[in-house]
Formats: structure tokens, sequence, C-alpha cells
């Protein structure tokens, strides 16, 4: 099963590869993860999605913990949660498509960032689950270019991952 | 007081209160090493190649419970260290190893002798730094010596650039360290502990089972206890020998793939297992699947939650330091009403019993031809069981383990977890080092002693009085054994061909050398060997060459697939 894994981490240099290093390693997969510091400059908040038995996603909980630069692991997982997205994706925006992509992009909820004579970029938020519908809805041929963060995750009301 | 990088090395390890630093100098280390040429609060050691140094330490840290010391310098001589960090942390050692490092501003820019030590050691580390301001230098040190000995314990690497053991900074060693996001559990759950003694003294089949955490973690007296208390038959794993004296009726030897038929079957078939600083490696539990498919209870003491259901899943898992737990369950044990089942225990011994009667260690003592396993088994006797045991890797460490009885924890010095052939003369160092008293005996093969023959000359410059037992088979003998049961006797490179005088080589670095051709003469070598108090001496012990080590449960079968060597 797809489990989203957050957590806090010493804003140290090597922390990343600590935790990207152990995936590898240990033969876990990774679809995405993302990282940036957070309102507490000495932290940092990382967003992994995995897939995998119940027991994998256990021991990945239990190996992250070890790591000496992380400081907190949640599995979102665990309980209610939002996820979000954002693609930047480059459309064809000639002829019918000029149209089109407008529409398709209104229906999503995207908007157009960019525009050019042959082409717009049009960006996105959503699950990963809302961007790979918008990708399946517009014409294949007409995708220039994709560009996406990998997926953040927060828990809904109370849940707070925090010190 | 205002000190350079190298001066707060010196004087940090002196607050550790350091006795050995296995090393072996080079250009980013040389203020490193001034600084211990003028100093004289520990002993630096000079090995002969960087990864006995580790090794050394390591074995100093396993055979003392104290954290063992390494320094090297940057490029080859870190890389040199990896199998001795990666040795060690298969293992769980408590090791700091200092490294040097090109100089800040030349990092990232291929500097002569650079190597990215912290990227390359992490896999096998529990952790490690790059000291990259001379003000972090000493708390960075003292977190690691903290990181390296507490919890699951494992070797912590502190990379040093240069420029920084020539900057100056104020010294002051930090009183105590606290690390948001490191704090292992040392307390277990004590709900888990009453729901693990109830399970115990319901089972009608018990069987403990320990291994290398008892060892680490000092837990011997308390397991004692706890075995003796419950009058369960017990198991040691490979790396948990000497946590329970293997001379006592309860133990039933060691299990695995090399156990005993006795610790196997107890394993496999018992109803209520408890494990206690065990890890349920593969080669202790054979086939997981055949393993599962009979049914028990599995309690698991273990102060790293993620050795807990790692393998196997258990039902009751105790995370905490094992004396922590020990002492707890103890507590619960002595106002529990509850007693163990007497009636069922009694028939699981006579089944035990009936196991054992079969003497599955058994082996012909009137052969001429030395077999490996009398040399052993005599060497426990002259040395009345003990001495430090430090061994290399394959059929003579088997033999070690089945036949060396320890009686006592720390005394069995050899690399289960990864396997490395090479450590068992730097072991012995490290071991004789901080035990100059002691006898201590390496166990090697041809080939594993060949893999750090250079530390010879260690043993030299130091007066080590090791005795070296080398069961001298002209095979790399597991190789062969498994060539000779699961492809056709096809010996493909497992002949030691050329290989060296022993005893003349032993000479040329100023020991005493020793060649032992028949059983009739192996007493009498080994005493006049330890009568030799202050010299080290090689014993090259010509054994049976084709001699296989039994029992053997055969690669990716069951516990209770274990061949005998009667069976063939
Ligand atoms: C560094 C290293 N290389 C290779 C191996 C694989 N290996 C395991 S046992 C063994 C043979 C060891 O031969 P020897 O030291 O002569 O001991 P014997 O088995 O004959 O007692 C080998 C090659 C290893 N464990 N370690």
């Amino acid at each position: 099963m797809r489990h989203i894994i957050s957590l806090l981490m010493e804003n140290e240099s090597g922390a990343l590869s600590r935790v990207a290093g152990l995936f590898s390693a240990r033969a876990y997969n990774i679809e995405s993860l993302t990282v940036a510091p957070t309102e507490d400059a000495t932290l940092s908040r990382m967003t992994i999605v995995t897939s995998g038995s119940e027991e994998v996603i256990e021991q990945i909980i239990k190996q992250l913990n070890k790591l000496v630069d992380v400081v907190k692991v949640l599995d979102l997982n665990d309980g209610r949660f939002i996820e979000r997205e954002l693609m930047l994706v480059k459309v064809k925006a000639t002829g019918v498509h000029r149209e089109e992509m407008k529409r398709m992009g209104d229906i999503f909820r995207g908007r157009i960032i960019d525009v050019a004579d042959a082409s717009y970029t049009i960006e996105l938020t959503g699950s990963g689950a809302k961007l790979d519908a918008f990708l399946e809805a517009i014409d294949k041929t007409a995708i220039l270019e994709t560009v996406r963060t990998g997926a953040s995750g927060i828990g809904r009301g109370d849940r707070i991952l925090k010190l | 007081m205002q000190l350079n990088g190298a001066e707060i090395v010196i004087r940090s390890l002196h607050e550790e209160k350091v006795e050995f630093v296995f090393g072996y100098p080079g250009g980013a280390v040389l203020n490193i090493y001034d600084a211990i040429f003028q100093q004289d609060g520990f002993k630096h050691i000079l090995v002969r190649h960087e990864q006995a140094a580790v090794h050394a330490a390591d074995a100093y840290a396993r055979s003392t419970g104290r954290v063992g010391v390494a320094l090297v310098t940057s490029g080859p001589g870190a890389t040199n260290a990896i199998t001795g960090i990666a040795t060690a942390y298969m293992d769980s050692v408590p090791l700091v190893v200092l490294s040097g490092q090109v100089p800040t501003a030349a990092i990232g820019q291929d500097a002569f002798q650079e190597c990215d030590m912290v990227g390359i050691t992490r896999p096998c580390v529990k952790h490690n730094f790059l000291v990259k301001d001379v003000k972090d230098l000493a708390a960075t040190i003292k977190k690691a010596f903290y990181i390296a000995a507490s919890g699951r314990p494992g070797p912590v690497v502190v990379d040093i650039p240069k420029d920084i053991t020539a900057h100056t900074a104020r010294f002051e060693y930090p009183e105590s360290v606290s690390l948001r996001s490191y704090n292992p559990v040392l307390k277990g759950h004590s709900g888990q502990i009453k729901k693990a003694l109830k399970l115990l003294l319901d089972a009608k089949r018990p069987m403990i089972y320990t291994g290398g955490g008892v060892v680490l973690g000092n837990a011997s007296e308390l397991l004692i206890k706890l075995v003796k208390q419950l009058g369960y038959p017990m198991t040691n794993t490979l790396m948990g020998l000497g946590g329970y004296p293997a001379t006592d009726k309860q133990c039933l030897g060691m299990l695995g793939m090399h156990g005993t038929l006795e610790a196997n079957m107890a394993m496999q078939e018992c109803d209520v297992l408890l494990a206690v600083g065990a890890r349920f490696d593969d080669r202790v539990i054979g086939n997981t699947a055949h393993f599962l498919d009979h049914p028990r209870k599995i309690i698991h003491i273990d102060v790293d939650p993620s050795s807990i259901s790692k393998r196997v899943k258990v039902d009751v898992p105790i995370v905490g330091d094992i004396n922590n737990v020990l002492t707890d369950m103890l507590e619960l044990l002595a106002e529990s009403d509850k007693t163990p089942n007497v009636a069922a225990l009694k028939t699981w011994w006579q089944q035990i019993e009936a196991w054992r009667d079969r003497n599955c260690l058994n082996f012909n003592r009137d052969s001429v031809i030395i077999k490996p396993q009398y040399v052993v088994e005599k060497l426990w006797e002259v040395t009345k069981g003990e001495a430090y045991v430090t061994s290399d890797v394959g059929q003579h460490q088997m033999w070690a383990a089945q036949y060396y009885k320890f009686d006592q924890p720390r005394r069995w010095i050899n690399s289960g977890g990864l396997g490395t052939m090479g450590v068992g003369l730097p072991y012995a160092m490290g071991v004789q080092l901080a035990f100059p008293e002691a006898k201590v005996a390496c166990i090697t093969g041809e080939g594993s002693i060949q893999m750090n023959i250079q530390e010879l000359s260690t043993c030299k410059q130091y007066h080590l009085p090791i005795k070296v037992i080398l069961l001298n088979n002209r095979y790399l003998g597991m190789v062969r054994q498994w060539q000779e049961f699961f492809y056709g006797n096809r010996y493909s490179e497992s002949y030691m061909d050329s290989l060296p005088d022993f005893v003349k080589l032993a000479e040329a670095y100023g020991h005493v050398g020793m060649n032992i051709e028949q059983t009739s003469d192996v007493e009498g070598a080994l005493k006049e060997a330890f009568a030799m108090k202050d010299r080290f001496v090689f014993l090259n012990f010509l054994t049976d060459q084709k001699e296989n080590v039994f029992p053997m449960v055969p690669n990716g079968k069951g516990l209770s697939e274990i061949i005998l060597a009667e069976d063939l």
C-alpha cells in the first residue's frame, strides 16, 4: 500500500543523504521525496511517498527513527491527512489546443502562469492522483514538459507534527 | 584555554579516558600525530595496515565493554579502515574512528588523498560527522563517544579536515550531551513484561534464545538468574557465546547453521520462545518459512526497535535495555504466585535429553591425523576454559565456537555479522593489550591469517604474547565444504597453494614457530606454547584436510532438516 511518511530532521548537510541512502540500501521504494526547511531554521521537514506491505512500512518507520539526524517520524496514513502536490506543465497551445488547454486547466482549477505564442504553462495543485488525472485528460501529444514537486502532506485537524 | 584542533582531539580523548589509540599516520593527520608525540595520556599502537587498526580497536571494545578508538589518515588510510568499520557495525561494537581529511578549502576539488569519508561510511556506521569548525570539535567528539556507546552500540566516524587541526579554539569538554533526535529507549514497557512473563510461565515447551545483545548489554548475570529460576533450556547464538555458561546443563550449546541438534530442535519445536538481544538472523533460524511453520509464541527483548519483527513477526515485543527489562521481569517473577509447569517441563527436558544423547559434536579422537576439533578441545583443557579466544572466518571459526566452551562473556571475539576473514590476529592484539596478563589465543585458518599477516610485526613491537592456533587444512575449508556438498566436488580456487613456511615466517618476524603434525603432539605443543608466557607463538597444526563442520543446516533449509556427521 502507498504511504506518506512525514518527518522532521536536523537541518544539516548530509541529513538528506542519510534518508535517501537508507531507502536504497534497504531496497525500499521511494515514489517521491521532498524536503525544505521549516519555520524553525534548525529543522527540515521531509515528506516521503513510499509503498510496501505493512511489515515493510513498519520497518521503514523504525529505520527512519533510528537515524540519528531524524527527530520525529509520522506515518500520515495512520490518521486523516491532506496531500498536495504542485505540478507545472507546459503544453502546446496552437490551433484547437489553445482553447482546449485553457478549458481543461479551468476544469482542474489550474492557472496559466506563462503564455507564449505556441505554448501555455499551467500550474496545478492537488493530490498526486488529481495531477495524474489531468495528464490523462489532455491530449498526450500536446505535453511538452512536466515538472512535479512530489507530494507534501499534513495531518487534519489536531494532528500536528512538531517538536 | 586556547588549543589547536590537534590538541583538542588529544585532550578530548583524555577526557574520555581512552587507553589505546590504534592508528597509522599520514599527511592529513600529521598535526594530530605531532600532538600525540607530546602527550602520555593514552598509548598509540602503530599497526601495519589501517584495517587492523580498526579491528584491534574493535576487539578492545568487545573484550572490555569500552569504546575502541582508531585513527587513520585521509584517502587510502580512510578506505583501508572501511572493512573494519563495517565489521564493527554488523556486530554493534562501539567504536570512534577519527579520520583525517584534506583541508576544508580543498574538499570537493579531488585533492591529493581526498575521499568522501562521510559518504563512503554512511551505510556502515551508526553515525558520522565532518567537523567544519574547530569550535565544534570537542563537542563532536563527545557526541561521537556517546552515540557509539549508548542504545544499540555501533561505530561512529569523525572526519577532521587538516586545517581544523591547526585552527585554535577555547577548549572546553562538555560534561554531558543531549540530542533531541536521539533518545534510546531504556526502560521496558511494564505491561509487555507482565504479558511476557505470563506466556513464559504458561509454556509447556519453553526455550530461551540469547544473542550478542546480552554480551554487549552486560546482562549475563541477570540472564543466568532468570534461566536458573525458570529451569528452562537455553541456547546462544554465535555472538552470544559466553553470555550464559556453556558448561551449564541448561545450555544446549550454539544454535543455527552449525549449531547443535538439541539447540536447533528445541528452537524449532518450542511453544514459547524468549529471544533476548538476538535478531533471528538467516544463519540462526535457517529457512524463515520453515521456522514459522511451527506455531509458537515469541517474546523479543531488544534495545533496537528495528530488530524486532524484522525477519520474524513476534507476539510480545519489549524494547529496552536488557538489564532493565530482566530486572523488572525477575521482580515480577518473584512476586508471582504462578510457577513453571513442572510436569510439562519434565517431559520437554526428556525430549531434549534424547536429542542431546545423539552427541552431535562427537568426532574421531583416535585419528593420527590431527582433527581440528581435537585441537580446540585440547586448547580449552590446557587453558582451563579461561582464555580469550579470537577467531577468523571459516570452518575453524565454527569449530572454535562449538568446542571451546565459553563460561564467561566477552571472551569470544569473532566477526559474526560481516564474517570478515583477517580479523583474528588484529582482534588478538586488541584483547592482549587490554588484558596483558590474560591467555589470548587466535584460532585461524591459513587463508584468513594471511589476510592480516603483516600484523606479526606489530605483535613484535608491542611484545604481545598471543598464541596463534592455525588449523592448517591447506584449503579455504569452508568454501571447499560447500563445493563438496553443493557443487559436485569441484574445488574451484579453494586449494591454498604455495603456502609459506609458517614457522620460518614467524621466526622472520622474531616470534616462535611450531609445526605440529600428529594428534599425539597436540597437547604437548599447546602446553609448551602457553608456558612461554612472554612470547608470541605461532602453532601451525597440520589438520585433516577434508574434515567438515557438522552439524549443518544447509542454506535455505529448516532447523529440523539438520544434517549430522553420522548421517553421512
Ligand atoms: C574477506 C573475506 N573474503 C572471503 C570470504 C569468504 N570465505 C568465507 S570462509 C572462507 C574460507 C576460509 O579459509 P581459511 O581461513 O583457511 O579457514 P578454514 O575454513 O579452512 O578453516 C572464505 C574464502 C570471507 N568470509 N571474507
